[in-house]
């Protein structure tokens, strides 16, 4: 029982930022029809930004906003000056440009900084509280449900309660009736991409201090989760990407934790090929099957 | 009356394709233009021309005295241009509410022009909260049209209005126009299949048949020559 409650509570700290990182990919899938596989990479860099600055100044806070605001930038610059300019008339094109960034990110990031592990601190104690005997929850967890909770209720807040989420909902729905209503929709597009790389950043800055450290390649396996967890949700559905990080996470934390950790990767693919076989749309899509 | 909108040999197509051709249209301010002409005539292309969503190869637009090359699609509703499209363009995965919102997001405050659409169409009030997908053909054709109208516009491009109502739906919302046009002095340019219904308003008509337009005639003349009667 006791470890039953702590893999349960493990598995949601994990899900928690998968669900995060989800919520970024569906936000650019959302507005851009793109699946951004680049958003792995793009969040190392990011976090490699940000650790630099930290370790410079001695402020693990102050690298933790430069990274977000890394995120910001780089989604930004991406959007246009990659991604706006990728042919539509086939949903690979946005793929492989993806695919294409991911490697140059990854190949740059390693000429700078090596491809040696380095250390990713975290700002809290990640020693869990144990009540009765069972290990639970530590303060870096609790830190990290607070991040992946403020972040889901902002981007809720501003997609129903503001006018530009009802533009950027608009834009991503029907651009051209949107542009006669006189809604920049370009401009929704970089801001979508803008806030799904900060959202990715945050999750990176997450997850990093729970992996071995920081490696151009350290988000490549939190991307196959996350990317699972955004299709199993509906690929269009926020609301299913925070499902299905959760569902992710607690997978992966039971399986590692009663068959092994080698089984684990295995287990998301079959919760992958099991929702996709059961309802192609994922289990908040709306659609029945999507191309791509 | 001056013309609020004059066209003057204006071409366009998609891709190599033309589809306009040397396109000639006077709209006076305060009337109701009706361009009638079968399916694939250029109707719809000439309105998303004149909206800037399709760049014409050749000719002018003018409107309100200015020239309105080189402006952006998104300018257009801040010029008090408003295009309903073809298949009335509600989004339906917003609510009415929000689709109604977006047509004013664009100024800063529509709150008046909004709660004025509110009181024009009845039923879209009661569903203020229920996405698009979820309303009927002639509720549709209210939200996209009351969408148009929270922007408070001068010249109102309508595709097809009737396309898929009921006949009586179809009158009321002629009956509207009209309305709009005598106390608002809203000028409208109405692309229909439906002649009768069209003229049935219509100050002048022009008809077009594979990109041009035929004939400008005062609409006894117009009906006489389309129609037959």
């Amino acid at each position: 029982m006791g470890r039953f409650v702590f893999l349960t509570f493990d598995g949601l700290t994990r899900g928690a930022v998968y669900a995060a990182f989800a919520l970024a990919l569906v936000l650019i899938w959302r507005a851009a029809r793109i699946v951004n596989f680049a958003q792995g990479a793009m969040a190392v860099a990011t976090a490699y930004a940000g650790y630099s600055v930290a370790t410079a100044t001695g402020s693990y806070w102050l690298g933790f906003a430069v990274a977000l605001v890394a995120g910001l930038v780089l989604g930004a610059l991406v959007e246009r000056v990659v991604m706006r300019f990728v042919d539509h008339s086939s949903p690979l094109n946005g793929v492989v440009v993806a695919l294409g960034l991911v490697l140059i990110i990854q190949a740059v990031l390693g000429m700078i900084y090596g491809n040696a592990y380095r250390p990713a601190a975290a700002p809290f104690s990640r020693e869990a509280f144990t009540v009765g005997g069972i290990a639970l929850l530590s303060r870096f967890d609790l830190f990290v449900f607070a991040s992946v909770a403020v972040v889901v209720a902002l981007l809720v807040l501003l997609f129903t309660r503001t006018d530009v989420g009802l533009r950027m909902r608009a834009a991503a729905f029907a651009p051209d009736v949107s542009r006669l209503l006189g809604v920049n929709v370009g401009g929704m597009l970089t801001l979508g991409w803008t806030l799904a790389a900060a959202v990715g950043s945050l999750a990176g800055m997450l997850v990093l201090p729970t992996e071995l450290g920081l490696n151009p390649n350290a988000m490549d396996i939190v991307f196959v989760s996350s990317f699972t967890a955004a299709v199993v949700g509906g690929l269009d559905s926020p609301v299913g990407a925070v499902v299905g990080g959760l569902i992710v996470g607690l997978l992966l934390s039971y399986v590692s934790g009663y068959l092994g950790a080698t089984v684990a990767p295995m287990a998301v693919l079959v919760l992958l090929v099991v929702v996709l076989l059961g309802r192609p749309g994922g289990l908040f899509g709306r659609t029945a099957a999507r191309a791509a | 009356m001056s013309a609020l909108l004059e066209v003057e040999g204006l071409s366009a197509g998609y891709g190599g394709a033309a589809v306009l051709h040397e396109v000639d249209l006077k709209v006076e301010e305060g009337s109701i233009v009706a361009v009638l002409g079968a399916n694939g005539a250029g109707k719809t292309t000439l309105l998303r021309t004149l909206s800037g969503l399709v760049r014409p190869t050749a000719g002018r637009i003018v409107y309100d005295g200015q020239d309105l090359r080189g402006t952006r699609v998104e300018q257009m509703v801040r010029r008090g241009i408003a295009h309903v499209p073809e298949g009335r363009g509600v989004v339906t995965e917003l609510t009415v509410d929000e689709n109604l919102r977006l047509g004013g997001l664009w100024r800063r405050d529509a709150k008046g022009p909004l709660q004025e659409v509110y009181d024009l169409f009845e039923p879209l009030a009661r569903r203020k909260r229920q996405p698009g997908h979820q309303l009927s053909g002639g509720e549709r054709q209210m939200l996209a049209l009351g969408r148009a109208l929270v922007g408070r516009p001068r010249l109102l491009l309508l595709d097809e209005p009737s396309l898929g109502l009921a006949p009586k739906v179809t009158a009321q919302i002629m009956a509207l126009l009209r309305t709009l046009r005598d106390s608002t002095g809203l000028t409208v340019l109405l692309v229909e299949q439906n002649a009768r219904s069209a003229l049935s308003i219509a100050d002048a008509g022009v008809v077009m048949t594979l990109g041009r337009l035929a004939s400008i005639a005062a609409d006894a003349d117009l009906r006489h020559a389309y129609l037959g009667f």
